[in-house]
């Protein structure tokens, strides 16, 4: 167990975290609380990726240059780039979600005068209960 | 011209998102014009490729590569008969949607946003064809966003209204964002085993990865994820309120072409990423999709059934009707997949122009949609009551319309794969449907209006796109050839992919 918690122990840090962040969404009930345990949980899948990319002992894929020929050295180990460059994207994706979110979040406030969910929900049964009676 | 038809692919998409831009940018007053046309050319544009894979009889799939990398290392857009099917079905239904729009926005949205909101709106459609276009997973989940984040945008804009739509879109973002991210999971587990993020690739790859339970643990997230974009049964909560909430022509936008974008992805993965596979994704089609398309096609309809607001009934409709249609995938035979993409095509003509009649009905009382509200309007509104009726004669299945195309083909093609009990289900929830488009029918004609018996004035730019709709609706249910013959060569390619 502990040889495969000190071998994988990336693995473990992204499932801890996934579950932290997911936790989070659900339980929460400030929506603000909300979209920060969504940004952990997309945070832990972007470290899986990331950490999919490094090879042991690899270098940055950057190719050296060896020497006088001026080509690659085929010596030199290097990382995944592909795995980055995807989570590149996925950050941008991440963070136009949360910025949406968040205008959402400040539009709720100024209609419901408030961003807990137990108070949002009260006030859409209020609602819910004059539309029935009219 | 041959140089034409080898850039559709990309055309096809680029148009929407690239007007989306000029949208945003222009005047308030022509943001309609330019959506309308905008929407037309890729429609135009869907319409030769379709025309062009027909044409080309030995051509069964079509590669396009972007930025001069060839696949697996570039991201390839890649056309087959399954891919022209439902970007025709996106294409049009965006295209008649959008005719209607600016007249079903009514006052949902202020005139000087126009163009911000049209701009949403081709970003959600160009997104959606960007889906269903790739041939490379991790570029779908891009566009998954692009479309999700744009149509949360829409489902907002209903706060004019009714201020519940800020917490519908708001849970329909954070429900959204966590499917997106349970797929990306998935391309992850599936990525580390094979190095590989092309679909065709991927599906040759995959057979060859010696240690399976990473795969399966991706298998698992990616449906789950994309379930959850399909508003497949137990993950469909974020629809309703969604669809309940949005102005009127956002519902019929949605509803239309939203979900079979997603469904379409679902199908992709299982048989053609999986291809490989013959036993798992068999089985979680067989295990997971039947079960839970028959419960989100009873729980659907008896919802439906019981609701007050007219637009929540359609919504919830809209469950029942997703069931079906992963009923047919279910099944996983050639007849049940050619079932499903059948009722793609059917189901965004029949809801498309449920809600674009609903909405022009709405508009003549203040653009309520409680059933109380709309009594009599049937009377009141004959052009636009009467395709409405239509497309709900549809919805049931009633004969010589498209709507019992797809309940035929879908009920032959599970008793010939002898689950007799569930063709049973099937009936009995089209028995169950034709009580709620009942109540919908007594409420328009026969209820008794407190107002004047006056006809009410109709508006062209509402009638003209749902009559076309309410005459494809019949066209395609006395001449099936063409939808059925579409839907067969799309499930035949898919299969292709499976052997």
């Amino acid at each position: 167990m502990s040889d495969l918690l000190l071998s994988h122990w990336n693995y473990f840090i992204v499932v801890l975290l996934m579950m932290i962040g997911l936790f989070n969404v659900i339980s929460s009930m400030n929506l603000v609380k909300k979209l920060v345990g969504l940004s952990i949980f997309q945070t832990s899948v972007f470290l899986l990726y990331i950490s999919l990319g490094k090879i042991e002992s690899g270098t940055a894929p950057i190719i050296i240059k060896s020497g006088h020929d001026g080509h690659g050295n085929m010596d030199i180990l290097y990382s995944n780039p592909l795995p980055h460059v995807l989570i590149l994207t996925a950050i941008v994706v991440g963070v136009a979600t949360t910025a949406l979110g968040l205008a959402l979040v400040l539009r709720i406030k100024a209609s419901f005068n408030s961003i807990e969910e137990d108070e949002i929900l009260n006030v859409k049964r209020a609602i819910n209960s004059r539309s029935k009676s009219s | 011209m041959i140089d034409w038809m080898f850039h559709l692919p990309a055309i096809i998409v680029v148009i929407p998102l690239l007007s989306a831009i000029i949208v945003a940018l222009l005047p308030s007053r022509i943001g309609w014009v330019c959506a309308s046309i905008s929407s037309g050319l890729s429609f135009w544009a869907a319409i030769a490729l379709t025309a062009h894979m027909l044409d080309a009889g030995s051509l069964k799939r079509m590669s396009y590569f972007l930025g001069g990398w060839p696949p697996p290392w570039g991201i390839e857009f890649s056309v087959d008969h399954a891919t022209t099917l439902v970007i025709l079905v996106i294409t049009g239904l965006g295209f008649v949607s959008t005719l209607s729009s600016n007249m079903l926005l009514f006052n949902d949205i202020h005139k000087d946003d126009r163009s911000r909101f049209f701009a949403a709106w081709l970003l959600t459609l160009g997104g959606l064809l960007g889906l269903v276009m790739t041939a490379d997973a991790f570029n779908l989940f891009v566009f998954f966003e692009i479309s999700s984040l744009a149509s949360v945008t829409l489902v907002a804009m209903g706060s004019g209204r009714d201020k519940r739509a800020l917490v519908a879109a708001f849970n329909y973002l954070v429900i959204g964002a966590i499917g997106a991210t349970f797929y990306v999971i998935g391309v992850g587990f599936c990525y580390a085993m094979t190095g590989t993020l092309n679909m065709l690739d991927m599906a040759n790859r995959l057979p060859l990865v010696t240690d399976l339970v990473p795969v399966y643990i991706g298998l698992a997230f990616m449906v789950s994820g994309v379930m959850v974009k399909a508003a497949v049964f137990p993950v469909h909560f974020w629809l309703p309120p969604s669809y309940g909430f949005a102005p009127m022509a956002v519902t019929s936008l949605l509803a239309a072409i939203a979900t079979k974008a997603a469904l379409y992805v679902l199908i992709r993965i299982m048989m053609t990423i999986f291809g490989g596979f013959p036993d798992m994704p068999l089985m979680i089609m067989q295990w997971v999709f039947i079960p839970l398309a028959l419960m989100a096609i009873l729980l659907g309809t008896v919802l439906a059934i019981y609701e007050k607001d007219a637009k929540m009934m359609l919504a919830q409709s809209s469950v029942a009707q997703i069931g079906y249609i992963v009923l047919g995938f279910g099944v996983a035979t050639l007849a049940g997949v050619q079932s499903g993409f059948i009722h793609i095509a059917n189901h965004a003509m029949i809801k498309g122009g449920m809600f674009i009649g609903l909405g022009g009905m709405a508009i003549a009382v203040a653009g309520k949609t409680r059933m109380t509200s709309l009594a009599g309007l049937g009377r009141r509104m004959p052009i636009t009551s009467t395709g409405f009726l239509i497309c709900g004669l549809s919805l049931i299945g009633v004969p010589l319309t498209a709507g019992f195309i797809s309940k035929f083909y879908l009920v032959s093609a599970i008793i010939a794969a002898g689950y007799w009990q569930i063709a049973a289900i099937v009936l009995l929830s089209s028995a169950l449907s034709v009580i709620y488009l009942w109540r919908l029918v007594e409420t328009l004609w026969f209820a008794p209006s407190d107002q004047m018996e006056t006809r009410l004035p109709e508006q062209a730019m509402i009638y003209i796109p749902l009559w076309i709709l309410a005459i494809a609706n019949i066209w395609f249910g006395i001449n099936a050839g063409m939808i059925t013959g579409l839907a067969k060569m799309a499930a035949t390619s898919l299969f292709g992919g499976m052997s």
